[in-house]
């Protein structure tokens, strides 16, 4: 039962640095999506909202074994590990762009007008001015997201990475205890899950009162 | 190394089976999201708390852990059971409970946006609860929630790829199955991908165009 307990937290572990080497990713790439889906030059829009629909418009799975069984074939030959975070991230990059946009067309116009009657640059406004302000509105679904992330990263177990769900079918064709092993990984992955909830929870907090001090 | 036409037309036949069992899936486990669901939203929201709190939790709980063990967890328990379910009626299963969770959500929020004056018309008209909640209540809060429902049925198509994991024949499997006898995986992976994003606009469109009708009639 020990030896049990310690296979799956030592799959937990990869759960966890997956989920969160995959969302620090996956920020980056949708703030990056997001902006650049809003931006006036078509050679910067085009392809993010091309990127935006695929990865949103296909199937998580398919985009894994696509990166794992296809790319090879290209001559590009990623580890299991490099592929999993790359398309989980991917994955809810896409998501995170929308969220992204949504929240700075939410900024009032009035705060890009001033911004030009102050004469700022176009990179001074969105640093200073629109970011600021649009990101207390994308934390909560960003959290939502990250929990999509941790509850996608349970696919990787298909392309061999030892992580919890793996761990969690290798002690399964041991010991054939099924109910238990299995049981007990929901539980694990809900206890993140809950982790990530309180987290966000104290990062919305902090946004918000960082908004109250700047603004008004 | 580039994308063979020629393999792809002959491998269509094979993957075309597979897509027909993709949208079984989903049909079948849409019909048990959304019956199942509507039963979960009701329980949440009963004034019975020894009901309404643990479908509360049993929502929480399956909406934060992944769909993926949730299947391996119904195909090697329901056996143990006693419940001896082919894997397609498993999967079918699985993906219902799941969706069931979200589905839930999305008819509590129809369900607290009817006007409450709508509960006390039906009170003062003397009607039983569960004659206000069947005539008056559910007609008006299940339609604008429509488009809701149907960003679900494409996010749980998009899951289905799942059900391979547990063996049922659907659409990746397929792919992956030719795949595996010929050591050519560019056109059937690629072929699934395309598939599945074809459908997945085609029924964003859908969507966004039943949302268009239902502002214009609301």
């Amino acid at each position: 039962m020990n030896e049990m307990l310690l296979t799956l937290l030592r799959g937990l572990a990869v759960t966890v640095e997956l989920t969160v080497a995959a969302s620090v990713l996956a920020a980056v790439i949708a703030l990056a999506a997001g902006l650049a889906r809003m931006s006036p030059r078509s050679a910067l829009a085009w392809p993010a909202a091309v990127y935006v629909e695929v990865f949103r418009g296909t199937s998580a799975l398919v985009q894994l074994f696509w990166f794992f069984f296809v790319l090879p074939f290209f001559g590009i030959k990623l580890p299991a590990f490099a592929a999993g975070i790359l398309v989980l991230a991917l994955n809810t990059g896409a998501y995170g762009a929308e969220v992204v946009r949504g929240a700075v067309l939410a900024v009032p116009r009035g705060q890009l007008d001033a911004s030009a009657a102050l004469n700022l640059s176009r990179l001074q406004t969105l640093w200073r001015i629109v970011l600021p302000q649009a990101i207390p509105a994308m934390l909560p679904p960003a959290g939502n997201l990250a929990i999509e992330l941790l509850k996608n990263s349970a696919l990787v177990s298909l392309i061999t990475i030892t992580e919890l769900t793996f761990a969690a079918q290798l002690l399964r064709a041991e010991s054939l205890r099924s109910a238990e092993i299995f049981g007990l990984v929901l539980v694990l992955y809900f206890a993140v899950a809950l982790c990530i909830t309180a987290g966000m929870r104290l990062l919305e907090r902090r946004a918000a009162r960082g908004l109250e001090r700047g603004g008004a | 190394m580039i994308f063979d036409w020629g393999y792809a037309w002959d491998i269509a036949p094979r993957l075309a089976e597979g897509l027909v069992v993709t949208l079984q899936a989903t049909v079948l486990g849409m019909a048990v999201a959304l019956t199942l669901g509507l039963v979960l939203a009701l329980a949440r929201r009963s004034h019975h708390r020894l009901l309404a709190w643990p479908t509360s939790a049993l929502v929480e709980f399956v909406r934060s852990t992944p769909l993926l063990v949730q299947i391996y967890f119904l195909f090697y328990i329901l056996p143990d059971a006693g419940l001896r379910l082919s894997p397609l009626a498993t999967g079918v299963l699985a993906l219902g409970l799941h969706y069931a969770a979200y589905c839930s959500e999305v008819y509590r929020a129809g369900l607290e946006s009817v006007p409450k004056g709508q509960w006390e018309a039906a009170v003062a008209l003397n009607l039983s609860h569960w004659r206000t909640m069947k005539d008056i209540i559910i007609p008006q809060a299940i339609p604008p929630v429509v488009p809701a429902l149907g960003n679900y049925l494409v996010a749980m198509f998009k899951d289905t790829p799942l059900l391979s994991a547990i063996t049922v024949l659907e659409l990746l499997q397929a792919a992956k199955l030719v795949g595996s006898e010929t050591f050519r995986y560019v056109e059937p992976l690629t072929l699934v991908g395309v598939l599945f994003l074809i459908l997945s606009l085609v029924s964003a469109a859908a969507i966004r165009w039943v949302e268009g009708r239902l502002r214009i009639e609301g």
